[in-house]
Order: structure tokens, then sequence, then C-alpha cells
């Protein structure tokens, strides 16, 4: 019953943040792109309060419930010669592995519910000694299933493409399919060296791994150790979400949408929040894995502790708060990298893209595994 | 059938290429530093209130740097005695190429020298063009253009007529390129040529 609770209030509490990161990345997107380049950005959305004049704009906030509003409205158009089982489930497909994938991420330390709840004793009681590491499922092969997860929304694009009966959706599948399975074999070649140090496919055990100081002045993240894995890593995602430089399938001024051509009203919705929330899950990935996850450095599990003995200590609900805050921000950080980058640069060609792939990409993750195995291999025999 | 293999053209002007740039990444990372220097500026300006972007939010927020001949509303000049110097002569109305302005003509016994005068003088802004032909037309000077644009948007195309009233109801200070009209009947000649 403890576990239900808990569990209960995580999984609520995960799949609430996606969605409502992928509204906020949205409204992001947009300012970010406007101040990029000396605009202001959607800024006309209002909620008026009743009865009153004041008129709630919040820098365009409301823009998101617009269009999600926008979207429920429309009509519901449906290509008329399509395969229609496929068509309307590929959407879902499309977006449950994205929540899915997250599932095994760890967003937080260790919750001892007795400890946060001290000053109520029945709850504390009720909840005795249990602990609970902040992730909703405990699974020690959880990078594989977040690789397995990850390959999963191209056949989605594929059943979109193919059941929506139309040239351009074709297209857009095709491509998709071409390139996510060009950039799934990068992602897992760049991750290898980075499972070779940890020693561990486990995610909580790589983030407890990151937690240490390297050389007394750097944060043992991942991307310290692997600076050329973090940055394949990080191009490699980018391209498996298609989104620009690598959005080769719903390219808009070569094939209209792309796979999600035949698609309106809240189907392509699903599709645009499934590609939001993606970004939210890559940063969530890439923090845990090169960013330490919800270390900050000097931090552990009962407060701060500098060099020098300069120790504060943090109750423990406030630690759980800090690493969820820290875990967040990183979280905003990259994906806020990822939208830089998506409004920096243009658009691959298609032989461009896949000779970047396999004669780029590739040989450099290859070349990254052996010096990294090598390397590790001096180190192990020197200790021993 | 086989084709021949067409060489790649070559140009007098084929773009060089240093290796930094065939690696593409250090390009990447120089656009990059580009876009986010902007953004980080424009953040900072926002932060220390100022405005990052030069846009106007129009219906709030007027920009102050009109041109002095800026073709914006029309207002309708007035004689000492705070009456409309129009005529009614409708000339305005007909060369308008919108047919936006309405007037009709009414009479006024107190003044003898121009008995008739617009009763109703109204401009549809929904349909103006702001070509400026009306001011060209106008015999008396009795309308103009001032650089200010009128208070255009709004939610209903029937409050965007301009009434005698409002424009008569302009500030003669703002159009300073013009002198205050003089009446016609009290000015002297050499009076006139004081002022212009």
């Amino acid at each position: 019953m403890q576990d239900l609770v808990i569990y209960g209030i995580f999984i609520a509490g995960t799949l609430g943040m996606l969605l409502s990161l992928g509204a906020v990345l949205t409204w992001v997107e947009r300012k970010q792109a406007a101040i990029m380049s000396d605009r202001i950005g959607a800024n006309r959305a209002y909620i008026r309060l009743p009865f009153t004049r004041i008129k709630l704009i919040w820098f365009g906030l409301f823009h998101g419930i617009a269009d999600g509003l926008k979207m429920l409205l429309k009509e519901d158009f449906e290509p008329n010669a399509s395969d229609r089982f496929a068509y309307h489930i590929a959407p879902w497909i499309v977006i449950t592995p994205v929540l899915l994938a997250f599932s095994v991420i760890p967003f937080g330390g260790v919750l001892i519910p007795e400890r946060i709840f001290s000053a109520f004793p029945t709850i504390s009681e009720w909840f005795g000694d249990r602990v609970y590491p902040m992730q909703i499922v405990r699974f020690d092969a959880g990078l594989l299933l977040v690789f397995a997860l990850g390959g999963l929304p191209v056949i989605g694009a594929m059943l979109a493409g193919w059941s929506s009966s139309n040239k351009f959706s074709m297209l857009g599948a095709l491509r998709a399919g071409s390139q996510m399975i060009s950039y799934e074999v990068v992602l897992g070649l760049t991750l290898m060296g980075l499972i070779l140090i940890y020693g561990s496919v486990d995610l909580p055990d790589i983030v407890t791994q990151q937690s240490g100081m390297l050389f007394g002045f750097l944060p043992a993240w991942g991307i310290f150790m692997q600076p050329l894995a973090a940055l394949l890593f990080l191009v490699a995602s980018m391209a498996e979400n298609r989104r620009t430089p690598f959005d080769l399938p719903e390219a808009e001024s070569e094939i209209i949408a792309g796979y999600f051509t035949e698609y309106s009203a809240m189907k392509m919705g699903i599709f645009m929040l499934a590609e939001f929330i993606e970004i939210a899950v890559i940063s969530a990935i890439f923090t845990t894995l090169f960013l330490g996850g919800c270390n900050l450095p000097y931090m552990g599990d009962t407060g701060f502790s500098f060099p020098g003995g300069y120790a504060v200590a943090l109750p423990h609900g406030l630690t759980v708060l800090v690493q969820l805050s820290v875990f967040l921000l990183k979280v905003l950080l990259v994906s806020s990298f990822q939208i830089l980058v998506r409004w920096s640069l243009p658009r691959f060609r298609y032989d461009q893209l896949l000779l970047f792939a396999w004669k780029f990409l590739l040989p450099l993750g290859v070349a990254n595994l052996a010096v990294t195995a090598i390397l590790l291999w001096l180190l192990r025999r020197g200790v021993s | 059938m086989s084709r021949p293999i067409r060489k790649r053209r070559e140009y007098w002007n084929q773009p060089a290429m240093s290796w930094r740039e065939r690696m593409y990444l250090f390009e990447i990372i120089r656009g990059l530093r580009v876009t986010g220097g902007v953004f980080m500026r424009n953040m900072w300006r926002w932060l220390t209130g100022r405005k990052g972007a030069l846009t106007a939010y129009y219906p709030e927020e007027q920009r102050a740097d009109y041109a002095a001949g800026n073709r914006g509303k029309h207002i309708l000049t007035k004689r000492p005695n705070g009456k409309s110097q129009c005529i009614a002569c409708n000339m305005c109305a007909l060369v308008c190429p919108a047919r936006v302005i309405e007037i009709e003509a009414g009479f006024d016994p107190e003044d003898p020298a121009h008995p008739k005068i617009p009763v109703r003088f109204e401009i549809d802004y929904s349909r103006c063009v702001f070509c400026g032909l009306c001011i060209e037309a106008c015999p008396e000077d009795a309308i103009r253009m001032v650089k200010e644009v009128p208070d255009l948007p709004a939610y209903d195309r029937h409050t965007m007529w301009l009434k005698k009233q409002e424009l008569l109801n302009w500030q003669p200070a703002s159009d300073a390129a013009k002198p205050y009209p003089v009446a016609p009947a009290e000015a002297t000649p050499g009076a006139r040529k004081e002022h212009g």
C-alpha cells in the first residue's frame, strides 16, 4: 500500500511534468527563437480575469493553451483511402515509447518518507523504514530499455506514412526509417565507452558513480570522462528526434510535413507533443548519463560538504527538493541548448545526412570506444 | 545504353574551404556562438529593463520616430474662431480612390463669407489607403495629414470611422512644419506671407 502511494505520486508527477514540459517547451522554443533573432515572439494570447479588464499575458505563456484548444476544436480530417486502423494508432505508437522511456530515469536520489513526514508521527510510522529511490521502475538494464523504447517511435512514423496513402507521407516515412536506423547505431556505439567506464547499464548506479570529483576540481560527470561521446550522443539523439538540422522526415520546404502530412487536429498535435516531449526525454537521458543526474558538486545525501572541512547539513526534505530542482534545471538547460541548435543550423541534404552518420559519427564512435577500452585496460592493469 | 560520366564543373571562383571549414564542427560552434551571443545580449538587456528587440508593441505603444512627412491620420484645420475651415465642396470625397470620405453639407448663417459648412465629415479608416490625394484636392487647405497614425486596431470595423469632432481635435504643435492657418477673411496678404 505504501509503495502504491509513493509510486502513484512518482508516476503522476513524472507524467504531469513531461506533458507540461512538452507544452512549456513550445513556448520556450518560440520565445528563444524570437530573442535569438531580435524579435519579441508570441505575446498576444491572454486570459482576462472575469469581471475585470485585467489581461494576464505572462510573456505569451497562454499561447500553448490557445494552440491546444485550436487543435482540439479543429475538424479531425481523415484521408479517404487510408488503412484506418494503422492511421489511427500511429500517433499513439509515436508518443507512448517517448513517455515510457522516462520510467527508468532516476530524477533524484533516495526518498525516505519517514524522515520527510517526521512532523506527523502517524504518517511516518505508517511508512516505517522504507526507502524509495526516486525512479519509477527500478530496472537493472535501464539503459537498454531506454534504447529499446527510443527505437520504437520510428514504427509509428512508418505506419503513419504508409497508411496515409499520400506520396509525401510515404517519402517522409522512408526518410524517417533510414535516418533513425542509421543514427540508432551511432547512438548505441557512443555509449559503449560510458558503459565500459561505469561497468553497468543500471541508470541509478551510473548516477551514483558520477557523484565524486575528478582530480579534485572537476565533478566526475560523464561529460568530463567522455567529452567526445557526449557530443556524438547529443548529435545522434537530436537526429533521432527528427529536428533541424536533421528534420529530413518532416522537411516543410520539400515534403510538406513528411509522414504526418495527412494528420490534422489533435492527432497532428500528438505528433508535435511527442516531438517536444522527446526533447525533454533526450535532455533527461543526457543529464543522467553525462551531467551527473541530480548530483551537484560537493553535494551528498545529507548536505553540502566543501573541501576544507566546511559542511552544510540539509534536512532530508530540502535535499530531495534540491535534487529534484537540480535535475529539472539541467534538463531545461540541455533542452534550451537543443533549441539553440535547432534555430541556428540549416537542414542537411539527404545524402549528407546519411554520410554524416556512417562516415563521420560512426568511425568517431568506434575510435572513441577503442581509445576508452585501451586506456581502461592500461589503468586497470596498473592498479592490479 | 550507358551514359557518359559527367565531371563536376569547376568554376573560376570556386570557394576554397580551409580544413577548419571542412571539419564543419568548428563552424557550427562559431554559428552557435553568434546566435547564443545574440540571445544572451537580448536577455541581459531585458533583465536590465531595456528592450532587446526594436519592435514596438503596436497598439499599446506607438513609435516616436515617424518621419516628418509620414502620411498618418487626417486632421481638419480650424479658423481662429474654432470652426472647421472646410467648405463642404466635396472635392476630397470625389478624388478619393477608396471612397472613404463622407460629407454632409449644411448652412451656417453666422459666417456670411463661408455659409456652407460640413455638418457631418467622416472618414472610414478601415478602407483608407493613405494616398494623400484628398490633401492635394482641397482648395481651402482644410484637410491635412499629420505624421501620427490613427488609433486603428479594433475588433469591430464600425469603430474605425473617425467623425468630425475627432478630426478637428488635433494638436497644432505636432505639425510644426505648417503654420496654423489664418482665417482668410481677416488675413491681409502681408500677414500671410509672414507666416509662410
